[in-house]
């Protein structure tokens, strides 16, 4: 059987036109022959095929006549879900938009680059941060105003309310600074025991900041001999000196040098020296280790860092000379021999802390 | 969303009637009632209403067959039966145009239809063998092919048709055709 044959049998075969006895001989080849199997499944499946493809065009055509008829336009018009202008006016120029903005943008840049706009910040900048300065200056000078205010405003920032003040006589006669006590109502002063008497303002020397005071306490007794003596000559450079005074409730103890034989912008007052000196030990002494009385501390605040001044002996006695009453000094100093620490110990007792009540 | 027409819809059982009767108008019907709702699927997301068309004749083509077939329930609408369709097919061919966002703008419900897409899918890609085979056969076998194999013509009236001198010359030139066409069919992957 040929090929040709063959395949006009299995036709005849699938489409039912072969007798009875044609197809049980057909059926009995079938099953002998597997490969024949296969063919009459893959022409039955091609032929299914052919046909539902030409059916599928058929009904694809009709569907199309159908579809013509729609007004296809009209309908997406209506169906379509129009977004808002400004998006509609995006997706259609978008590009267009985002090339005016690039340039507008960079127009912008140039024109504040150009005409200085980015270095107008910095100079803003700077004069905002003079603002803050000068602020901050202001501010300072205002804490300074309100703190001199509390002490008295007075141009001395030594405690108007307390200094030092020191003996010269046995029988109650002291020296401390005029401005500790310029303000005076009563004057009261303390020794070292913490125990207070009254004082009463003998004379008082402004020019040389020097006020004599006297304790008038009837509680008071002798002081004892005074173990110190004053300097009449003027000390020289670089000598040891040391103060001992009140600037606080304790006594306090400092030394340092000589550094000037005078004082601010050539002031033959006072000298200068490099003693720390705080508000309070104004009034006190300034001795040499020799234990003489060389000045009278002078606790002004200058501008200057560690540089303090105290005014000359000299002047305090032409100032003891002044007085109506005749002032012995001590001639005997029983301090010259000593330490430090012993020549202190016997200081003590005759440094007094002033108490000034105002006015 | 549903606009006037001078047909009325067609209810369901309608439909599947009038498919299973190859009513025309019933199919005309079909297809106008329920092509707006899938335009608008396809344009609001990213499709054109050629895109829609293609869809949406492809959807009515799988429902036909399933009534055809006789193995259509009418567990649910048949408006959702073909938006479901419809939105699954775009969604394949958005995702092979790489034009898929991830997210589809719906208008409807809709439930998985994916057997019946598939089934659709492989039935189409036999049609595109037979379809580019049948062109590339040529004439007359094409002719030759279409008269015997889907008109049912005879052999002697395909011989008459195409002035063969005997039944077996035609018959040996059928042959002959449907060889190629096999053989064309088939070679193609």
């Amino acid at each position: 059987m040929t090929e040709q044959k063959l395949q006009e049998e299995i036709e005849r075969y699938l489409s039912g036109e072969m007798t009875a006895q044609e197809r049980k001989q057909f059926e009995a080849l079938r099953k002998e022959d597997a490969s024949l199997n296969d063919k009459i499944a893959e022409h039955q499946l091609f032929t299914q095929v052919l046909k539902q493809y030409n059916t599928r065009m058929a009904l694809e055509t009709r569907l199309n006549a159908i579809h013509d008829e729609i007004d296809v336009h009209t309908l997406a018009e209506s169906l379509m879900i129009h977004p808002s202008w400004v998006v509609r006016l995006w997706r259609n120029h978008h590009s267009k938009i985002s090339v005016a903005a690039s340039i507008a943008i960079f127009g912008v840049l140039s024109v504040m680059f150009l005409t200085g706009y980015f270095s107008n910040q910095d100079s803003k900048y700077i004069q905002l941060k003079r603002d803050v300065a000068n602020l901050n200056t202001k501010t300072t000078l205002l804490n300074q105003k309100v703190a001199q205010s509390a002490k008295g405003g007075n141009r001395y920032v030594a405690d108007r309310y307390r200094g030092t003040g020191f003996a010269v006589t046995s029988n109650g006669i002291l020296v401390t600074n005029y401005h500790v006590i310029s303000e005076y109502d009563s004057v009261y002063v303390q020794n070292a025991a913490g125990k207070s008497f009254k004082a009463k303002v003998l004379f008082t020397e402004p020019q040389s900041d020097i006020a004599i005071l006297k304790i008038v306490d009837t509680a008071f007794k002798s002081l004892g001999p005074i173990p110190y003596t004053f300097k009449k000559t003027a000390s020289d450079l670089a000598e040891s000196v040391y103060t001992y005074g009140y600037p606080q409730d304790q006594p306090v103890y400092n030394d340092g040098k000589i550094t000037s034989a005078n004082g601010l912008n050539g002031d033959s007052l006072e000298y200068q020296v490099s003693v720390p000196i705080n508000p309070g030990n104004s009034g006190g002494p300034l001795m040499d280790n020799k234990g003489n009385v060389i000045g009278i501390v002078q606790a002004k605040q200058t501008q200057m860092e560690g540089v303090h001044f105290a005014v000359k002996t000299s002047y305090l006695l032409s100032a003891l000379d002044s007085l109506d009453q005749k002032v012995t000094l001590n001639t005997k100093n029983t301090m010259s021999n000593l330490n430090s620490q012993q020549q202190v110990k016997k200081l003590k007792n005759y440094v007094f802390m002033v108490k000034v009540y105002e006015k | 969303m549903n606009k006037e027409y001078k047909d009325p819809i067609p209810t369901d059982s309608e439909v599947i009637l009038g498919i299973l009767n190859n009513s025309e108008s019933v199919l005309k019907r079909l297809y106008t009632a329920y092509f707006p709702m899938v335009l608008q699927l396809i344009i609001n997301n990213n499709g054109t209403p050629d895109d829609a068309k293609d869809i949406y004749q492809e959807a009515i083509i799988i429902l036909y067959n399933k009534i055809k077939a006789g193995d259509f329930e009418l567990s649910s609408k048949l408006k959702t039966f073909l938006y479901s369709v419809c939105r699954r097919l775009w969604l394949k061919r958005l995702n092979q145009m790489s034009r898929y966002g991830g997210d589809v703008r719906d208008f409807h419900d809709h439930f998985q239809v994916d057997e019946d897409v598939d089934k659709q899918n492989d039935m189409n890609i036999q049609f595109g063998k037979m379809e580019s085979a049948l062109q590339l056969l040529g004439e007359p076998c094409k002719t030759i092919m279409e008269d015997f194999y889907i008109h049912n013509l005879s052999m002697q009236d395909i011989c008459e048709r195409f002035g063969y001198t005997n039944a077996d010359n035609a018959k040996t030139q059928k042959y002959k055709c449907l060889q190629r066409l096999k053989k064309l069919f088939f070679q193609q992957k």
